[in-house]
């Protein structure tokens, strides 16, 4: 059976995010042939339409506000019923990022309905569609199918590959009005604080430091190289406990679960927290003093030695390496 | 202030996984409070402390979950609940998770409750969400600071690296993101004193649910292990031809770069 899905296009600094591009993916699998309506929210985002259908949504509806300026679940939550309810979908895809996991759940409670987060991998199609998602934090795997009401899920970003953007495709864009009011929460401020740009759940390659990067300017080498490869910073807890750096950085069980195509782990020794958050990384590179650091025991490649001699080797390396291609 | 944290009982970090007959292997594990809903009972304790008020926490598991409640009595929490559905599911789903915590709290006029933002085996960082909606009161998840003052809450919010101030009115539910607070561990008196406060136990049928009202929504058909990851290549030879050895195969054999 066809089904109509509804996919939640998030925008970030004025432009879409990758992860609503791999939802409107996802929710092809599950439409078995049925209509994909992107949804934007925001005080101006009508713009965006086309391109969420360029990635495959049929059509888009854009809910637009000055007070959907930024993101509360109150506001989002009445936008999104408000083309929910004109919509009557059959299935709903979110990206499980912070305002995925933030407004999914509400919305779920709103419906009464079921809600797999954190999808990695749909088998099958259509009604036969199951989800397949991490549990212990990517220790084990879970597959799970929807027994009853509309088949809402969210999708882990960097693993469902997006259909290839294709400039010909068009499509409408219409909008919804909403009365946004009686928001609970207002946002007084925002501090950015992470990195320039890249998103480490949604970076292809994370460079990440722990203990052995010994300080915050320990750092910066290991941001060259994340640079150079167009990737994001993370860490190990040891790295912010030791306030290395900021606990936003954090990967592992009690942090960020991360799924780069490339990690590499500089001076971090490789505790089964931190490898649950990062074991599932298409390819592993371990530098670390230690012969013996279980960080190896994951690794693709392995350089035993000083990160200090390495880190800016690789950078060297890859400048030539770019330089020549 | 009435203030309720929600608390699961959880796998320890230190658990390596294993998988028989389909589910996850628990002879033998080690079992901690969720690390997040600790964060959840120490903020809670000290809004309690600061504002005055009673803390209770509140969890739905088995009769073995009454360790990590005395866990969280001897922080400091005065109350404790269980509510125990063994007897009643051999499954929950995050709706019903929800449900039931839901119909406890929804007669007892919570000014604020704190849940953790993720359970570390689960993870689907629904069930905080969830309760507010059901309870129709305001949530903000992932928070690092709360402040309270009257009627309106101050709380930080990490939104993947960036910081949100948010003025959030009450009744509030939060959801706890690492560095909210510094978790106290139990000390020897409070342990002792832990052993007298109450905990009670429900079931069901003592919040007016029946095992329909849970039914899940969403069915488990299989649980797995990841393909256990090979250790690759530890390279060899003058650190120099190391590195360009690596970055040779990064570029050609993993096509990573
Ligand atoms: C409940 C709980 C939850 C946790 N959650 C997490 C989590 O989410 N994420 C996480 O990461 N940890 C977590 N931990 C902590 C974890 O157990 C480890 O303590 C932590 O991962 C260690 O960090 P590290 O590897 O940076 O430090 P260390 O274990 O101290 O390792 C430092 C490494 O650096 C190497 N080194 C030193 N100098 C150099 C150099 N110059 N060049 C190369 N190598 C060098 C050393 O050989 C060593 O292997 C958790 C712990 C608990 C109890
Ligand atoms: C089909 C299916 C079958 C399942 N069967 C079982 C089963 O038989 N037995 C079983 O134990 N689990 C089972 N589960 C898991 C159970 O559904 C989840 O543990 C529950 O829904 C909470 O979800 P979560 O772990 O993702 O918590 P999250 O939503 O990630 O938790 C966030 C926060 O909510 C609060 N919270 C979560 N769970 C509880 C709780 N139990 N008590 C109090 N506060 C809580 C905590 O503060 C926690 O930090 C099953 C799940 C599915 C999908």
């Amino acid at each position: 059976m066809s089904k109509k899905v509804i996919v939640l296009g998030e925008v970030r600094d004025g432009a879409l995010r990758n992860v609503s591009f791999e939802a409107i993916a996802a929710a092809k699998k599950v439409s078995g042939d049925g209509e994909v309506v992107g949804v934007l929210i925001g005080d101006s985002v009508q713009d965006l339409g086309q391109e969420l259908i360029q990635y495959g949504a049929d059509r888009v509806v854009a809910v637009e506000h000055p007070h959907l300026k930024h993101y509360t679940s109150d506001g989002y939550g009445q936008a999104f019923m408000a083309v929910h309810d004109q919509e009557e979908p059959e299935a709903i895809v979110f990206g499980h990022t912070a305002l995925g996991k933030d407004l999914s759940p509400k919305i779920a409670a709103k419906l009464q309905s079921g809600l797999v987060s954190d999808v990695t991998e749909i088998e099958g199609e259509g009604d036969d569609a199951v989800f397949i998602r991490p549990i212990y934090s990517g220790k084990a795997f879970e597959k799970v199918k929807i027994n009853e009401g509309p088949v809402f899920f969210t999708v882990r970003p960097n693993n469902i590959e997006p259909l290839e953007q294709d400039a010909g495709r068009s499509g409408d864009v219409s909008t919804v009005s909403a009365d946004i009011q009686n928001l609970r929460s207002v946002v007084k401020d925002v501090v950015t604080k992470a990195t320039d740009g890249v998103d480490m759940s949604e970076a292809k390659v994370i460079v990440a430091g722990g203990r052995g990067v010994k300080g915050p300017e320990g750092f910066e080498p290991l941001k060259e190289l994340a640079d150079l490869l167009g990737g994001a910073i993370g860490a190990s807890r040891g790295a912010c406990d030791a306030d290395y750096c900021d606990y936003s950085l954090q990967i592992g069980q009690t942090g960020k679960v991360v799924t780069p195509d490339l990690y590499i782990a500089a001076g971090i020794s490789g505790a089964i927290q931190h490898l649950a958050g990062m074991s599932n990384s298409k390819v592993i590179v371990a530098i670390n003093k230690d012969p013996e650091a279980n960080i190896f025991k994951v690794a693709d490649y392995g350089i035993v030695g000083d990160l200090f001699e390495v880190i800016p080797m690789m950078i060297e390396e890859i400048k030539q390496l770019k330089v020549n291609a | 202030m009435n203030i309720y944290a929600l608390v699961k009982r959880t796998f320890d970090t230190e658990e390596r996984i294993s998988v028989q007959n389909g589910e996850i292997a628990e002879d033998g594990a080690e079992f901690i409070i969720n690390p997040y809903d600790e964060y959840a009972v120490e903020e809670a304790i000290r809004v309690r402390d600061e504002h005055g008020g009673e803390v209770t926490v509140l969890t739905i598991g088995s009769e073995e979950a009454e360790k990590q409640l005395r866990t969280a009595l001897a922080m400091g929490a005065d109350k404790a609940v269980l509510i125990n559905t063994e007897d009643d599911l051999d499954e929950l789903d995050e709706f019903g998770a929800a449900t039931i915590i839901a119909e406890f709290l929804k007669d007892k006029d919570a000014d604020l409750i704190l849940a953790g933002n993720v359970a570390i085996d689960g993870g689907s960082g629904q069930v905080g969400p969830r309760v507010a909606e059901l309870l129709g009161i305001n949530y903000v998840t992932t928070i690092t600071e709360l402040k309270i003052d009257g009627d309106k809450a101050t709380v930080i919010r990490d939104v993947e690296g960036d910081s949100e101030t948010i003025e959030a009115q009450m009744p509030l539910l939060i959801t706890a993101q690492q560095g909210l607070n510094d978790p106290r561990y139990p000390s020897l008196p409070g342990i002792m004193k832990a052993k007298k406060k109450p905990l009670d136990e429900l079931e069901l049928d003592d919040i007016d649910l029946e095992e329909d009202d849970v039914e899940v929504k969403v069915e488990r058909v299989d649980v797995f292990l990841p393909p256990e990851k090979q250790a690759g290549r530890v390279l060899e030879g003058d650190l120099q031809d190391q590195v360009k050895e690596l970055v040779q195969l990064l570029r050609t054999e993993a096509k990573v770069i």
